[in-house]
């Protein structure tokens, strides 16, 4: 079966889908990061979703399901990249992708990810002294 | 009203909803449709398809081109499925008897020109959805 690449970069996951997702494919894209935020102790996950000329309610289950059991990893998740029409009809479809943090490209997806994973340790050292 | 073009497509299997959704955007895009309005039926389509699957058992989708006096597209998903029993109450979003969200028939309305829907119980669903150039 054909499968969507997951890169490793650093702390982070990037993912980039480029093809029209059949549902069973959606799946396995979700099944296969939540293994891959745990083998690798993963801190952010990037979506790029550039390439995607519509997300209708079941991949945008599956972007949200994403985010919520990243977080529940200890992960963030950012989906960048989505084209102006795509977000107009998400809205009207009854979808404001609740829990899913955006940015309009890469690299502002990035900057958002590490400054929330330096805010997180931060935080955490606070903590400890 | 011209119906300029007809063709079917079968709705029967998940590769299917992927077909539906790539003829769609082709026929959309020769109408010369904006791309909003591409996104928005070929949404639509997509969801009415995948219910087609899974709630209807399989079926098929008819592909219209309408020209005079307006330029439109118009589907219609049929199947000889169970029916729905309440119309109003499957319209209404985060109803669903399935495990989806449950915006798919009142998102795919609002997504349109025109939506109009016949089922009986037992006999099956067509659903008709229409978006004007």
């Amino acid at each position: 079966m054909e499968k969507i690449p997951i890169l490793k970069m650093g702390e982070f996951l990037l993912v980039t889908i480029q093809v029209d997702m059949h549902d069973r494919l959606a799946m396995a894209l979700q099944d296969d990061l939540t293994r891959m935020i745990s083998q690798t102790e993963a801190r952010g996950v990037l979506i790029d979703i550039s390439s995607l000329e519509i997300v209708d309610s079941f991949i945008g289950r599956m972007l949200s399901n994403i985010a919520g059991m990243s977080r529940i990893l200890d992960a963030e998740t950012v989906v960048v990249g989505m084209q102006p029409a795509v977000a107009i009809t998400l809205v009207e479809l009854g979808l404001s992708l609740p829990g899913v943090r955006t940015a309009l490209n890469v690299d502002a997806g990035m900057d958002l990810l590490r400054q929330s994973v330096d805010g997180a340790s931060e935080a955490y050292g606070h903590r400890l002294h | 009203m011209a119906i300029v073009s007809t063709e079917t497509v079968p709705v029967r299997t998940e590769p299917d909803v992927v077909a539906v959704r790539r003829r769609v955007r082709e026929v959309a895009a020769q109408l010369g449709l904006s791309l909003v309005d591409q996104t928005k039926i070929i949404t639509a389509a997509s969801e009415l398809a995948r219910n087609t699957i899974i709630y209807g058992g399989g079926g098929s989708m008819l592909v219209e081109t309408l020209n005079g006096p307006r330029t439109g597209l118009r589907l219609t998903f049929e199947d000889k499925g169970p029916g729905i029993p309440d119309i109003e109450l499957a319209l209404r979003d985060g109803f669903t008897t399935g495990s989806g969200l449950g915006l798919g028939l009142g998102g795919s309305k609002r997504l349109v020109n025109q939506f109009e829907i016949f089922s009986r119980p037992g006999e099956g669903t067509r659903i008709t959805i229409t978006r004007w150039k």
